[in-house]
């Protein structure tokens, strides 16, 4: 080894070692932003239960909402049971609907007709996650609301628009997932299903789905933690009363929707703001629950 | 040739870094410089905003920086000290949590509310008894105020809101608004004008600057007076609410100047042309 030969090692060795503390200082930088959004919000959303004492069950089950009132115990009452309600029955709503419109469209362009699908569906599906949320509200709102109100009666302001709004914005999520876990299924599993005499229809229904099975509901709860994240088009069309609903047709509220509404205009501090940030923390803590969910599913998948 | 690559890598590293600092420098206010930081009201926002625009091309030694948020959002910021002025729609007093007594009120305009329907309800005229009773849910179909066979769709702001919080005290007298039967809550005024021209029956309420000439709504008198101007200045409509800018202790400097300004007589034709009507203009008060 001559001289030359250390000296590039050397300089070698500087520069891994400048891109591996980048890479490091950027990796611990995403950690530590995590960890201290998720400490912030848990500590302005348990004041509700220290400094304001509402007990927990109090906010979770009680249907009573009015922030600005005192109860006997010195408690406002912050029930957030209709907010937690909408949320669910809007979300779930969304993924019984999307569900099955998403797995069959992945099955068309990935095994039905993969050259229409790679040219035509595929790229409509990608311009459909890029639509921002505020124009799918805005279209629900000055189409889909008196689309409803003409023909199924109400308001057209209802848990219906919304749950058809967010079947709409959640599909480009479960079906790209789907069609990408379609796609890498080895094509052994096809060629062995028609060797024994399969028909197409009979490889998607009882080999390719089964198999690619783990994947799609991977994409369904993406879809589902999408669904209760969204803010802004639900709030456009769902109605916002507080209130619980008595069918598809009547408007109610989630607890994204009271949370962009109210955030603005109440004190730091206040009860209110407090039980806003509550509702803020348990949303946070139902996605991680959904992404725990996501790895047990993927984990299972192998 | 591999030591040149290298030693041009860490020459780009150090312009990098060197750029970074010399836009940190750069970044930092001079001394003569001061910025004033006006958070709150989206209601007073597009006054706010102008009149800062006008103030900063008189002082150009002066920035400011108005930003919406909510009046909720700029009381806070002002009491807590990270707004020069916090922008209300409603007095501090009345807002839970804010310790309003370290705070200073400038009122700089007032701004009235409408009543708005559908264009298809028939009714132009109400009494305040009547609104009241259509807002509490006593009244729930229009024929029984002298109008069409619909029923009445109330479509509230949030319970939060500063224009809520107005009409509820100077139109409805303290009255707490149904909330069963029907109706709809929504947190802007752009989507109220939307629901309100697409709802068949639907009532709300809507600062004056919104209407302007829209012919898409069907716009109340109260008690047979129009909602505009001249009769707020007068006295004869009372759903109006002062648009307040706080500050933390009394106003000084850069700060007092821009309060000023915003009051001033250069900007009261901005101050109409926005849809507000000028605190001088006021003949009454409260």
């Amino acid at each position: 080894m001559d001289k030359n030969d250390i000296a590039i090692i050397k300089s070698k060795r500087k520069s891994e070692l400048i891109g591996k503390s980048y890479t490091t200082a950027c990796g611990m930088l995403i950690i530590i932003l995590t960890l201290s959004i998720f400490f912030f919000i848990a500590s302005k959303g348990v004041a509700t239960f220290t400094t304001d004492h509402v007990s927990i069950f109090d906010f979770l089950f009680s249907s009573t909402w009015a922030p600005e009132k005192i109860g006997s115990r010195g408690q406002p009452y912050v029930g957030a049971a209709i907010f937690i309600a909408g949320s669910i029955i809007v979300s779930i709503f969304a993924v019984l609907v999307s569900t099955p419109i998403s797995i069959c469209s992945a099955v068309f362009m990935t095994e039905i007709s993969p050259k229409l699908g790679e040219k035509f569906l595929r790229p409509a599906i990608e311009l459909f996650a890029g639509i921002p949320s505020v124009v799918y509200g805005w279209i629900g709102l000055s189409i889909l609301v008196p689309f409803l109100r003409n023909t199924v009666g109400g308001l057209g302001f209802s848990l219906l628009a919304a749950g058809i709004v967010l079947t709409i914005m959640i599909f480009p999520t479960i079906a790209s997932v789907a069609a990408d876990s379609l796609r890498v299924l080895p094509s052994d599993y096809r060629e062995a299903a028609y060797a024994l005499g399969a028909t197409r229809w009979q490889t998607i229904k009882g080999v390719l789905i089964p198999a690619a099975l783990p994947q799609i509901f991977t994409g369904v709860v993406l879809g589902m933690a999408r669904a209760f994240g969204e803010a802004l088009a639900v709030q456009m069309v769902i109605g916002n009363s507080i209130k619980f609903p008595q069918g598809l047709t009547d408007p109610t509220i989630t607890l994204t929707s009271i949370i962009t509404m109210d955030m603005g205009n109440t004190v730091a501090g206040s009860a209110w703001n407090n039980a806003l940030w509550s509702m803020a923390l348990l949303l946070l803590l139902i996605s991680f629950g959904f992404i725990i969910l996501i790895r047990r599913i993927s984990k299972r998948g192998d | 040739m591999r030591k040149k690559c290298v030693n041009f890598k860490k020459l780009s590293i150090i312009c990098l870094i060197s750029f970074i600092i010399l836009s940190m420098v750069s970044g930092c206010k001079e001394d003569n410089q001061s910025s004033i930081l006006v958070i709150g009201s989206t209601a007073l926002q597009p006054l706010a905003e102008q009149a800062a625009k006008m103030f900063m091309y008189d002082n150009p030694n002066v920035s400011v920086q108005v930003q919406g948020g909510g009046s909720g959002n700029g009381l806070t910021s002002v009491s807590q000290g990270s707004a020069d002025i916090g922008n209300s729609d409603i007095f501090a007093e009345e807002k839970s949590g804010i310790d309003y007594k370290s705070l200073s009120d400038y009122r700089v305009a007032v701004t009235g509310f409408a009543v708005i329907s559908n264009k298809g309800v028939g009714v132009e005229d109400l009494t305040e008894s009547q609104l009241v009773d259509i807002f509490t849910g006593k009244i729930t179909n229009w024929k029984d105020v002298g109008g069409n066979d619909v029923p009445v769709v109330v479509i509230n702001r949030p319970s939060s809101s500063g224009t809520r919080a107005a009409f509820k005290k100077y139109g409805l007298k303290g009255a707490v608004e149904t909330s069963s039967g029907k109706t709809l809550t929504q947190d802007s005024s752009g989507a109220v004008l939307l629901g309100i021209s697409e709802t068949p029956g639907a009532v709300s309420y809507i600062g004056l600057s919104y209407i302007n000439d829209n012919k898409s709504i069907n716009v109340i008198k109260i008690d047979d007076v129009s909602p505009n101007a001249e009769n707020i200045s007068n006295g004869k409509y009372k759903i109006w609410a002062y648009e307040h800018m706080y500050t933390r202790g009394t106003a000084k400097g850069a700060i007092k100047d821009y309060i000023d300004f915003v009051t001033s007589d250069k900007m009261k034709p901005y101050i109409k042309k926005l849809g507000y009507i000028p605190i001088g203009d006021m003949k009454v008060s409260r």
